[in-house]
């Protein structure tokens, strides 16, 4: 069962905005998936590696070096930024 | 002729011949998508000018007697959750409406260097998340054979598109089943690829750890022309890989066809079970060995992907600030402005899916969900291991039923995770497996599920034409 103040601890940990009635929708349908999902309980895996990476690869690595964009590039991903000023991305203060 | 009908190997074949040009089939395909969009909703974006300059182009290629390639100068569809540079990427959500995609995806551009033409974005469930098309923003696609039915989901516009010849072709991308549910459902050709044959990068993450692009086509022929030329490794995606696989020609007799024995329990619609068994006998009647085998943990795999799905899904959608591209909505300070941006620009299925991945991966939860979702991965790829020891390919359904009824299942999240019980299993062991027509349930079309080991996509592809061989 998941409780109406863990899902205000989730939505605030995720930067979710909720409503008062969405709030009591997400905790009765995410409480039945969870239900649903409890059913690995069952599963031995004392023993078990756990697999994140389904084809084996490991520590693939390359040269640590960056590619400068051309300004057609940026001018691209400016023109995506909500809030610009003089070629920069303007955010809110956060302290 | 009725050239929007035609598949890519007939569309290379006219051009060649000269039997009509690349703007006349574009023409064909763009006339058809007027007539039927509407109804359908199988697009979200239509790149009309862009496609008809890029056929041209080819037009011209034809008449100075160069070179075509097979791809060249036919219209494809892209699932709108896959970048092509310039055109409107919006993954069905709000959060995306107005993003224009600064960049091709690497399968964008491989299409793009043999010729292709682009001729739209297809319709999806809200960043791949969703088994039926109806969680798009921006309506719901319905099946092109039943339109109070959905086509399936996630790659919902792909299948109906193809299925309805308003293309070509076209790509969808698969994290649990989101390209062979819906090939299944619309009754077209569907390869979901072994994890890493094909680069990601350009695709809106979902769950990176299970996400493939993938070839949604008219034939098996078809598939495996783009496989081709989507397919290996790419610098820009780090898990992709070129693969050592065997090439030869295999034959039908003798093949050893494994039939997953929890693959036909209780749940699963009788006439699915019955038209999934006869195309299997028509493999056995031409000389293959069909032999019963378990994969144990196949309960636990929807489960399992649901904890690793929302996971990564929580991690991945996080990057939806507001800040750097997207919708943005403005708050007191930098806080209510993200919880305002999330709140109006995320669906109900998102929402859920970060508010579960938030849980099952945060401090005292994470050993308990996360980790044992890992370790049951890892039980589940064994099962998978261990039968193709003995056998050449799996062979089941796509889905236990066939396309259901728009609305059906929208209320109950669990009952719409569990039509992807045949398909996820194949994404957390990373194998490739592909859908194919295999009949109809009065006019539903109903998909057969072939599945290879790591890195048999060629085998699995050489399996299914086989019976498309066998039908014709």
């Amino acid at each position: 069962m998941i409780t109406k103040k863990e899902i205000e601890d989730m939505s605030k940990l995720s930067r979710l905005g909720l409503s008062e009635k969405e709030k009591e929708k997400f905790s009765k349908e995410l409480s039945a998936i969870l239900e649903f999902v409890n059913k690995l309980d069952e599963v031995k895996i004392d023993k078990i590696k756990p697999t994140a990476q389904v084809t084996g690869l490991e520590n693939v690595s390359r040269k640590d070096s960056g590619r400068k964009k051309t300004k057609k590039e940026t001018d691209k991903l400016l023109a995506l930024v909500p809030d610009s000023e003089n070629r920069h991305v303007k955010v809110r203060a956060i302290l | 002729m009725k050239l929007d009908k035609l598949t890519i190997k007939q569309s290379n074949q006219g051009l060649k011949k000269k039997d009509f040009s690349s703007v006349e089939l574009t023409e064909a395909v763009l006339s058809r998508i007027k007539k039927r969009n509407q109804e359908i909703n199988a697009y979200l974006t239509i790149s009309e000018e862009s496609a008809l300059s890029q056929a041209k182009r080819v037009d011209n290629k034809i008449k100075n007697k160069e070179e075509i390639s097979i791809l060249e100068g036919i219209p494809l569809a892209v699932k709108d959750a896959i970048l092509v540079d310039g055109i409107k990427c919006t993954s069905a959500s709000k959060i995306l409406e107005n993003y224009i995609a600064p960049y091709d995806a690497t399968v964008i551009k491989r299409l793009r260097k043999v010729g292709a033409i682009f001729i739209g974005k297809t319709n999806l469930d809200e960043f791949t998340m969703g088994a039926s098309g109806e969680n798009s923003a921006f309506g719901l696609t319905k099946n092109p054979y039943d339109l109070e039915r959905v086509p399936g989901g996630s790659s919902s516009g792909s299948a109906a598109a193809v299925a309805d010849d308003q293309a070509i072709y076209a790509l969808g991308s698969d994290t649990g089943g989101s390209i062979r549910q819906p090939s299944s459902f619309c009754g077209i050709v569907g390869l979901k690829t072994t994890y890493g044959r094909v680069s990601r990068y350009g695709l809106i993450a979902h769950a990176s750890s299970l996400d493939q692009i993938g070839p949604m086509t008219k034939t098996v022929e078809d598939a495996r022309i783009v496989f081709d030329i989507i397919k290996g490794k790419d610098v820009k995606d780090s898990t992709s890989m070129d693969s050592q696989n065997d090439e030869s020609q295999i034959k039908i007799e003798g093949l050893k066809i494994g039939i997953p024995k929890e693959y036909f329990v209780k749940g699963i619609d009788p006439d699915v079970e019955k038209i999934v068994k006869k195309a299997i006998n028509k493999y056995e009647k031409m000389g293959a060995n069909i032999v019963e085998v378990s994969l144990p943990h196949t309960e636990y795999a929807v489960p399992c992907y649901y904890i690793i799905v929302s996971a990564e899904a929580s991690a991945n959608l996080a990057r939806y600030d507001g800040i750097r591209y997207g919708l943005s909505e403005k708050g007191e300070n930098l806080l209510e402005g993200y919880l305002k941006t999330k709140q109006k620009g995320f669906g109900d299925e998102v929402t859920r899916r970060i508010m579960m991945g938030t849980y099952v991966l945060s401090a005292g939860y994470y050993d308990a969900y996360y980790l044992k979702a890992q370790k049951v991965r890892t039980l589940i790829k064994q099962d998978f291991d261990d039968v193709f020891k003995k056998v050449d390919v799996l062979m089941g359904p796509v889905s236990p039923t066939p396309a259901f009824k728009i609305g059906e299942k929208m209320d109950d999240p669990v009952s719409m995770y569990l039509t992807d019980i045949y398909t996820v299993s194949v994404n957390l062991a990373g194998i490739p497996a592909i859908s194919i027509p295999a009949g109809e349930i009065g006019n539903l079309p109903v998909g057969l599920q072939i599945m290879g080991k790591q890195f048999d996509d060629e085998r699995i592809l050489q399996v299914a034409k086989f019976y498309e061989e066998m039908s014709s």
